[in-house]
């Protein structure tokens, strides 16, 4: 189909979006991601029976995290989507990234470059500028 | 095992920034099979906390470490060589571990990561209940495995009382009458006849009404 998709988006594979685990959504925010998208199966056809299920409490938990310290749980979506749904994917993504491109960068990053800047004898600091995004599970997408 | 449920992490916040450099210690026994504070609610809190505190522009150092038990002498001691390179610590152990630590490094700011709830069991993964409150005699034997003690709001030992309804307690819908339970299960055992021997009245002295409890074996003292 060749679609297109938001070039600043950075596709991680994983076996099963159950593997998505609580610390991986908030190390992605501490590395300094403006956001973080992550797409499974749809319900009820996860293969190893509730991976997407657990996948998606553990987003709603990174959400209300996100939500407490002030950096933004809408910056952490999940997508339920077959392989076959390429369009919706790049829909979903196009639409996520607009909407975190509204919300701004994630403020670690400012924040990081200044105390960077402020102490820049320090050891290097475990954030990055990295921007990335995460999707599982959607191996066998056809872009 | 020690139940206990994560705080609030605006709490934990309040609590933390006064300070700099601060490790978060979890524990590897009951905190973590209660999913609140070992290894990866270590390492989850600290993630959270780092963020908090970049975004508001402090640069605080939280490093982590996770200790097979805080509640036992020669598990603290490895945090010997490494304390005092900190301004605080954050246990993520239960009060017991936390007070514990609170002992052994007097001068060092331990605070508590988790709210310690109960002695309890894992009805399911997410869900976890009472089971004893630590009376000091226990009377299990007498009223057929079930404690009267922790699962009757009332602690009664002659039970039930007259707010069980359909086998539930009158303080919650929800809450299973304890009574309930015993005779249940004096049935099953084809003991209900001791349902009908009065109960005498418990020596409280005991549990926690008297006094911080101590429990000394001179035959395994060294």
């Amino acid at each position: 189909m060749r679609l297109q998709y938001p070039s600043n988006v950075k596709i991680i594979k994983l076996p099963c979006t159950g593997k998505v685990d609580l610390i991986h959504l908030l190390r992605s925010f501490e590395k300094g991601a403006d956001g973080v998208c992550v797409i499974g199966c749809m319900e009820g056809a996860c293969q190893f029976t509730s991976g997407n299920i657990r996948a998606r409490k553990r987003v709603e938990e990174a959400q209300r995290i996100l939500d407490s310290i002030k950096i933004g749980g809408e910056r952490v979506q999940m997508f339920n989507l077959s392989s076959s749904e390429a369009p919706q994917f790049v829909k979903v993504i196009t639409e996520l990234t607009e909407k975190i491109k509204e919300m701004g960068p994630n403020p670690m990053k400012a924040e990081s470059s200044k105390l960077k800047a402020q102490n820049m004898d320090a050891q290097s600091s475990p954030l990055s500028a990295s921007s990335f995004e995460l999707q599982a599970h959607k191996e066998g997408i056809s872009l | 095992m020690i139940v206990a449920k994560r705080k609030p992490i605006e709490e934990i916040i309040e609590e933390a920034q006064a300070y700099e450099k601060i490790l978060m210690v979890g524990c590897n026994e009951c905190v973590t099979v209660c999913e609140a504070g070992g290894k990866k609610e270590v390492a989850v809190l600290a993630s959270a906390l780092r963020m908090h505190f970049v975004n508001q522009g402090k640069e605080i150092k939280i490093d982590e470490v996770t200790l097979e038990r805080q509640c036992d002498h020669e598990y603290l001691e490895e945090l010997r060589n490494q304390i005092d390179q900190y301004d605080a610590v954050i246990s993520l152990a239960c009060g017991v571990g936390v007070q514990f630590m609170a002992e052994k490094y007097m001068s060092m700011p331990i605070l508590p990561g988790v709210d310690t709830c109960f002695m309890g069991v894992t009805e399911e993964r997410g869900v976890w209940s009472e089971r004893c409150q630590g009376c000091g005699s226990c009377m299990l034997a007498k009223t057929a495995g079930i404690c009267p003690v922790s699962r009757c709001a009332k602690r009664l030992f002659n039970g039930p009382c007259g707010g069980s309804t359909d086998g539930h307690c009158e303080i919650d819908k929800d809450v299973i009458c304890g009574w309930q339970l015993i005779v249940d299960r004096l049935t099953k055992l084809d003991k209900l006849d001791d349902y009908e021997v009065l109960m005498p009245i418990k020596d409280w002295s005991t549990e926690r009404a008297g006094g911080p409890r101590k429990v000394v074996r001179e035959d395994v003292m060294q």
